[in-house]
């Protein structure tokens, strides 16, 4: 089986990454895809709640609202994505580098201790033990598994960087003087970005909850961990969002039939993202009491700046884009925008996934902004943005890259191309009419992460987008529903690919190779630039409040 | 390195809006008043049963329209649960919890806090009509969050 499965992939592609390996992206992505599948069921759940139908009653397992939440919550955002992310950047950076990993050994153990890590979250979530959302806040406190169980997912990652690192430092002894392929650059500039990032909720975990939670310390302070959580909570949404800009940028113009629009603007929007990532976590704190004003206005700009490498991005993909639309005969200032293949799951996914995040961008810069931040915080506004951006603009790029991908690295063909054609397109009405509600509900005030359905204060305005909540959800997860028969079903079937799948790689316009300034293909000036942004942004504020270091005993009301 | 003219066009404009924004936010806080919590009274659990009893809710007028309330937060209520105001009274709200995180939104307001253990919250406003202002906690504090609420009674005088 072996055997047929590389000639099938073989012919037509340069490069490909040995079986091991393939077999170790597929598994990280079918492992990430299996809690999704779980997540996206108890979304419904919750859309429906908040209409005022409460199905938890009939749901194994799942006693009550929050624990299903925490289970939606940190099963799509850390470990959905994560596993994801995992499986394609190593193939990614295999594929890019053109050389086994260093070493495909590693990356196995890597895998296999993320996974004891996720059945230890997995058992303490579906045991109602560790309901405390994925945001872990403290003095809420969880079983010691659950902060173990996260601890060594991000130990994974790490591992993840170790072997990219290795392999990367392997290419360059081998090809001396030669710049860093790009989907293999931004790889490492993914995994730069967020294991820099990592550092405040691994303080966060090893120094605080766990020992906590274990009952060696008798309390921990709320607002340091807090903080130290928010460290890392937000460019974690970039650790999330790069891998689907190394999909937008290098691969979908390929697929459109277009060219990489311009390669410097890329490395430096990768770039851009290392030190602008991490500064701006105080935008999750606006109205917390014991954060000073002047930082928080601080972060506010740096949120403001952050926004500028999507801007960069927007144009290139979208330029990138138009090359491949007008070489297919499009015609006219939009006429480019029909003729691209929208026909093909893969990028018709992709393609819909940015028309949403465009939205989710202009409701985060609301978010951003701290005086409008006091209307929509902690309400479904809040949801009704990052269902955009992570639950849409992340979530369905991966599914699109799936498409691809997976039938790409198991020599299979895909299961179900007809219910694939429709998933994207359900998945963003759906998404239309779900966010639209939950925004709406949240500017009238509905708070988030409540059961809104048995509040005895539910306000007679809210009905309507409540319903909008539930039909929207509904429609997402028939989506859903399609999505994993389409996966499952190829990832189980029997039936080899007939034609051969290729990698899709979009090369620059003009590859100015030589030109290309020696700054955009190194990463320590950028590393370096973090720790001093991160020290003069966060240092004072942590240095106050370790001085305050105030205890409060765990709680488990749940 | 070379940059397409139109791209340039394109990162000057989003830069330009950017700073617009930012001005904008700026100018909210120094000249409209936009005010968020910021750094806060510490709260040390010894003190808090301490001489003023600071468990105890209470409301408190400071002078002829100017109110103060002193609020605790534990899972899961709010103490006090009622507070009535005449109208046109500027309330400032010290809040701290007992336990564990909570928040403190009035509906119709913006007044809209965190409560985190060891801090005191604090947020003024002015209520300007009357009627009944619904205040919940919009932060996940346990199985029984959804039942934290209470009331803002703006009376007309
Ligand atoms: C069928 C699709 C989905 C439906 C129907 C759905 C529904 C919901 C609803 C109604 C909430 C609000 C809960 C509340 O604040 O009370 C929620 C929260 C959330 N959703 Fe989804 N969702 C879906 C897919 C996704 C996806 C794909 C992601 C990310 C990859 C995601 C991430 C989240 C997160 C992080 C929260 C917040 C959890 C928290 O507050 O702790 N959801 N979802
Ligand atoms: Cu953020
Ligand atoms: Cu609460």
């Amino acid at each position: 089986m072996a055997a047929t499965m590389t000639r099938v992939v073989a012919r037509g592609d340069a490069y490909i990454p040995p079986e091991s390996e393939r077999k170790l992206s597929l598994a990280f992505i079918a492992v990430g895809f299996a809690h999704l599948l779980v997540g996206v069921l108890l979304g419904l759940l919750q859309g429906l709640e908040h209409a005022g139908i409460d199905l938890y009653a009939y749901v194994p397992l799942i006693r009550h609202y929050y624990q299903g939440l925490s289970i939606h919550g940190v099963f799509n955002v850390l470990v959905f994505t994560t596993c994801f992310i995992g499986g394609f950047l190593m193939f990614v950076v295999g594929r890019g580098l053109e050389r086994p990993l260093e070493t495909a050994g590693l990356a196995w153990a890597t895998f296999w201790l993320m996974a004891v890590g996720i059945v230890m979250v997995d058992y303490t979530l579906f045991t109602n033990q560790a309901s405390v959302l994925f945001t872990s806040y403290a003095p809420l406190q969880a079983h010691p598994l659950y902060y173990l169980g996260l601890a060594l997912v991000v130990v994974g990652t790490w591992l993840m960087l170790v072997i990219t690192l290795r392999t990367t430092l392997a290419w360059r002894r081998e090809n001396p003087g030669k710049k860093l392929p790009l989907i293999a650059f931004a790889a490492n500039a993914t995994l730069i970005m967020w294991t820099l990032a990592s550092v405040g909720i691994a303080i966060e975990f090893v120094g605080f909850l766990i020992p906590w939670s274990l009952g060696w310390l008798p309390g921990v302070d709320p607002l340091l961990t807090r903080t130290l959580f928010w460290l890392t909570g937000h460019p974690i949404v970039y650790f999330w969002l790069l891998p689907a800009y190394i999909s937008w940028y290098f691969m979908l113009p390929k697929q459109a039939g277009g060219k990489l629009f311009s390669e410097s603007l890329a490395r430096l929007a990768f770039l851009l993202f290392i030190p602008l990532s991490l500064p701006v976590g105080f935008h999750h704190q606006y109205l917390d009491p014991g954060v000073s004003e002047g930082y928080k206005a601080i972060h506010a700009f740096l949120t403001f700046a952050v926004f500028m490498p999507s801007a960069m991005t927007a144009f290139t993909v979208l330029a990138s884009l138009e090359i491949g639309g007008r070489a297919r005969g499009g015609k006219g200032l939009l006429g480019w925008v029909t003729r691209l293949p929208w026909n093909d799951p893969a990028v018709a996914a992709q393609l819909l996934a940015m028309v949403l995040f465009a939205l989710g961008g202009v409701s985060g810069l609301i978010n951003a902004s701290y005086n409008m931040n006091l209307v929509v915080h902690n309400t479904l506004f809040v949801p009704g943005h990052f269902h955009l951006t992570v639950g849409s603009a992340v979530a369905l790029t991966f599914m699109g890259v799936s498409y691809w991908l997976v039938p790409y690295l198991s020599g299979k063909k895909l299961f179900s191309p007809g219910l694939a054609k429709w998933q994207p397109w359900l998945w963003f009405v759906g998404m239309l009419i779900m966010s639209r509600g939950m925004s709406w509900m949240g500017i009238l005030g509905a708070p988030r992460r409540t059961a809104l359905g048995s509040a005895p204060y539910f306000m007679a305005d809210w009905t309507m987008p409540a319903w909008m909540t539930a039909i929207g959800g509904l429609c997402l997860t028939i989506s859903g529903i399609f999505f994993f028969i389409t996966l499952f079903g190829t990832l189980l079937s029997k039936e080899k690919a007939t034609e051969p799948q290729q990698v899709p790689l979009a090369e620059p316009v003009e590859d100015n190779g030589d030109k290309l300034p020696g700054w955009l293909d190194r990463f320590t000036p950028w590393v370096t630039a973090t720790v001093i942004i991160v020290l003069i942004t966060y240092g004072p504020s942590i240095v106050r409040m370790a001085g305050e270091y105030t205890v409060f005993p765990g709680l488990r009301p749940y | 390195m070379h940059i397409d003219r139109y791209e340039r066009m394109w990162i000057t404009l989003a830069g330009v809006l950017l700073i617009v924004f930012a001005v904008m936010l700026g100018f909210s806080s120094a000249v409209l008043g936009v005010r968020l919590p910021g750094l806060s009274d510490q709260l040390l659990p010894t003190t808090a049963a301490g001489p003023h009893d600071i468990n105890q809710g209470w409301v408190r007028e400071l002078a002829p329209g100017r109110y103060e309330v002193n609020m605790r937060a534990r899972v899961w209520n709010f103490n006090p649960t009622e507070i009535r105001v005449p109208v046109g009274s500027t309330v400032t709200f010290y809040i701290h919890s007992e336990d564990i995180i909570h928040g403190f939104k009035i509906q119709d307001t913006t007044v809209s806090m965190m409560i985190i253990p060891g801090q005191v919250a604090k947020a003024t406003y002015t209520f300007t009509k009357p009627g009944e202002y619904l205040f919940v906690c919009h932060e996940y504090c346990g199985a029984g969050h959804h039942f934290m609420s209470g009331r803002v009674i703006v009376e007309a005088l």
